[in-house]
């Protein structure tokens, strides 16, 4: 074993047995993407508008708020995985690299944690207005029956 | 360690003769970049106008139907269906098949052709509403 070149560093070692684990991860989660993200683009497509209640009414329902929570987690993952390509490719100096990295975590994590926040946010405003609608309609009828 | 200095580092636009593998591979990572970067910033805020509120929202559409909201929407619809056909393509070429030269330039073309012809009946559709 030699020690002048990277290469010679390593010969003969072996493989190190983690380097598919990054290539795969990205084919897994670039299959949910496909069909997520299909999902996504023809159920915007074909929203009946786009106003606040519109959108809404389509993004709090079980289905659509668990889809919306899967897609956050399958692309921020994906993204993840993607961008650390691009930065090992054309950052070489190890201290601007492990501050890429680090960020590239933090941003990726955040973002993600951040918009599950967000869906777990809409769905609770939308229990919160059929409870408030249940009680209207409950206190309605009360008076109605005097 | 100077001996690592000058080892080949990964490939720069301007190294490479122009071809279509060549230019349905950057593309796979401009509208992967693309997504990635502006995409989920967008994800993020269209979430966020919605958990915030009707105003909320009211700021996010105004800015999203603007030209320049709809310049960015339909890039990262393009990106979007860009960087799925060539992932596709990504997949085919991962179980070892579409390598012959003819076959490959032919899918390297159809490529980004197919994302173009799915970005513009994404939006024909939104606008005919």
């Amino acid at each position: 074993m030699g020690n002048g070149t990277s290469i010679g560093r390593v010969r003969a070692l072996g493989s190190a047995h983690t380097g598919t684990h990054h290539w795969l991860v990205a084919r897994f989660t670039a299959i949910s993407n496909l069909f997520l993200g299909l999902w996504l683009v023809f159920s915007l497509v074909t929203l009946p508008g786009y106003t606040y209640a519109d959108v809404m009414k389509w993004a709090t329902t079980p289905l659509s708020a668990t889809f919306l929570a899967l897609f956050v987690v399958s692309t921020f993952w994906h993204a993840r995985l993607g961008l650390q390509v691009v930065i090992e490719d054309y950052v070489h100096e190890h201290a601007n690299k492990f501050a890429a990295m680090a960020a590239l975590n933090l941003a990726a994590f955040g973002g993600a944690g951040a918009s599950l926040f967000f869906i777990a946010r809409l769905v609770m405003i939308a229990a919160s207005q059929e409870t408030a609608a249940t009680a209207m309609q409950a206190m309605q009828s009360m008076m109605g029956g005097r | 360690m100077a001996a690592t200095k000058n080892r080949p580092i990964a490939p720069h636009l301007q190294v490479w003769r122009w071809g279509p593998a060549m230019l349905v591979s950057i593309l796979h990572r401009v509208s992967g970049d693309g997504l990635a970067l502006v995409g989920l910033g967008v994800l993020i805020w269209w979430l966020a106008s919605l958990a915030g509120g009707p105003e909320a929202y009211e700021t996010f559409t105004t800015h999203a139907s603007a030209w320049y909201g709809k310049i960015v929407l339909v890039g990262l619809t393009w990106a979007f269906f860009n960087h799925m056909a060539s992932g596709l393509r990504h997949f085919v070429l991962d179980i070892g098949a579409g390598y012959e030269l003819k076959n490959n330039a032919a899918w390297s073309i159809a490529t980004p052709l197919l994302a173009l012809a799915a970005t513009v009946a994404t939006w024909a559709v939104i606008l005919s509403k």
